[in-house]
């Protein structure tokens, strides 16, 4: 067995209990934390094909982004587990369909032909000079321009479009105005009142 | 064999840079209280030791010998870990980071994106920590960072764009060596916005003042690490000055040529990236003695409606200086 080979399995196996006890794990903080870890498992599990791009990539966006405001929402819920666990006896027949299903599927797909592990051989490892990262910003800004520029547009419209729905003017929230601020007069606010000193 | 001494090599080198790094986090703190001192007109620590040089030890050791307390109701698991993990981003970053000409731990292609995903990753220390401590002061500072952190990111990677456009390579290295040939191909001089950005945000992400709300004493005791005491505290210290010396290494490799001399040519090495690390240090320093503490909102418009518009002109500046051949800066660099 390669060193290679041996950091496969260790990643391999911390993954899959990781992805495990996303979804047996009780508390949903913890969930999201083993979340986390699967993400970064097989961010090094990518590092190990040498595509170090989207390696990094998945841990700068999922892990360092994505998964902190999951996280920042998971911890503000006050959940109390016991009445989402009612349903549970109900609904494990469906969910235990699913599952199957979904399981015949990829058994389906892994064992026939086109996607069997003999049509794809171990990749040469390339050599030193090699990056992964011009390769793909080469092919992405070329080849590939308008599905790249497309799917830009189509982020651009979905994030207007999450603001649009979530967004809700309340009339009595106060807001600062900075240029209004700093625009401000020594007449807007003070006036000087001339009089005389009061005697009795 | 091979394997096992290349391993032993490279267990050395990293005890070669975490050390002396721990130590320059030791005399930053000192630093940090003499140099406030100072611009405060006070003297500073000056009694263990000759002129104090010994106080960080005291410190160390005092913090060593106190107790860690565990809250009765805190996840405890999770409270214990979150220190390391605010600790192991900060020190698995400087892998990339050359100190001089080919002096890096590990050369990778993709070091500019390996530093970001680091920093990026300090965040988590401090959430758990909020969370884990299951009280309402903690969990507000874990809050305000996560979001300050989150937002502050975005301008930082906006700001390494404009670096990247500039060298035409992700590798750190080869980022110093695109600004070879004096102080005027520095990239300081055309991106400046940028590296005023960079710099600030870099403040920022460490959790310093004027940005320290996740701490915020006066409002929130101590944030999120209220309920740390002795070494688990002294490990988010840790974490926070061994941050700040990460950031300012960066804008020096970034923006200020790393290890190269002003004079082209003259005497290029390791003390000046030294000599710039430790200036941009002392801004660090020198923020937190002249600028009272942001209120939360006003870090988060800085954030989003000053410093994001403000990158994202000046990559439009940049682009269009590349593609017209603006001299001397701006040219197209082969890949």
């Amino acid at each position: 067995m390669t060193f290679q080979l041996f950091v496969f399995y260790v990643l391999a196996a911390i993954l899959v209990f990781a992805a495990g006890r996303v979804i047996t794990v009780r508390n949903p903080v913890y969930a999201a934390l083993f979340l986390v870890l699967a993400f970064f498992t097989s961010a090094g599990i990518w590092m190990l094909l040498e595509a170090e791009f989207l390696s990094i990539t998945l841990v700068l966006v999922y892990v360092g982004a994505v998964m902190v405001l999951f996280l920042f929402v998971v911890m503000m819920l006050d959940l109390n587990i016991a009445p989402l666990r009612e349903g549970f006896m109900q609904y494990l027949p469906v969910g235990i369909l699913v599952g199957l299903i979904m399981v015949i599927e990829m058994i389906f797909l892994i064992t026939q032909r086109y996607f069997k592990a003999d049509n794809y051989p171990i990749p040469p490892p390339s050599d030193a000079g090699y990056s992964n990262t011009e390769a793909l910003g080469l092919l992405l800004y070329s080849e590939y321009l308008y599905q790249f520029e497309i799917a830009a547009v189509i982020l651009l419209v979905a994030i207007v479009a999450a603001i649009a729905l979530t967004m809700r003017k309340r009339p009595e929230t106060r807001y600062q105005k900075p240029a209004e601020q700093i625009n401000v007069k020594k007449e807007d606010r003070l006036r000087v009142v001339s009089m005389n000193s009061e005697k009795d | 064999m091979d394997n096992f001494i290349l391993l032993i090599v490279t267990i050395l080198k990293i005890i070669l840079i975490i050390v002396p790094l721990l130590i320059a986090v030791a005399y930053l703190t000192l630093a940090e209280r003499k140099v406030i001192g100072s611009m405060q007109a006070r003297v500073g620590p000056n009694r263990v030791g000759w002129r104090g040089l010994a106080q960080p030890f005291a410190d160390l050791f005092k913090l060593l010998t106190k107790e860690v307390i565990v809250p009765s109701s805190s996840s405890r698991f999770l409270f214990l870990i979150a220190p390391v993990l605010s600790l192991a981003p900060a020190f698995a970053a400087w892998a990339v980071v050359p100190f001089s000409d080919g002096l890096v731990l590990a050369d990778v292609n993709a070091g500019l994106l390996y530093v970001l995903a680091m920093t990026s990753l300090g965040v988590y220390g401090v959430i758990i920590a909020g969370w884990a401590s299951n009280s309402k002061y903690a969990f507000l500072g874990a809050m305000r960072s996560a979001a300050q952190i989150v937002a502050y990111e975005i301008a930082m990677g906006f700001a390494l764009i404009g670096v990247l456009m500039m060298s035409g390579s992700l590798n750190l290295s080869d980022i110093v060596r695109a600004q070879s040939g004096g102080i005027g191909h520095w990239f300081l001089l055309p991106l400046f916005p940028l590296a005023v950005v960079y710099f600030i945000s870099g403040v920022a992400e460490t959790n310093r003042a004027p940005f320290d709300v996740a701490e915020g004493e006066s409002e929130i005791v101590a944030g999120f690490h209220v309920d740390y005491s002795g070494m688990a505290f002294a490990v988010f210290f840790l974490a926070e000055y061994a941050n700040m010396i990460m950031i300012a290494a960066l804008t020096a490799i970034m923006f200020l040529g790393g290890w190269l001399s002003p004079i082209d040519g003259f005497g290029d090495g390791f003390h000046w990236f030294l000599i710039k690390t430790s200036l941009m240090l002392f801004f660090f320093l020198w923020f937190r003695a002249t600028f009272p503490r942001y209120r939360y909102d006003q870090i988060m418009r800085l954030g989003w409606k000053v410093f994001i518009p403000v990158t994202i002109v000046w990559i439009a500046v940049v682009g269009f200086a590349i593609y017209f051949n603006v001299g001397p800066w701006f040219q197209i660099r082969s890949i």
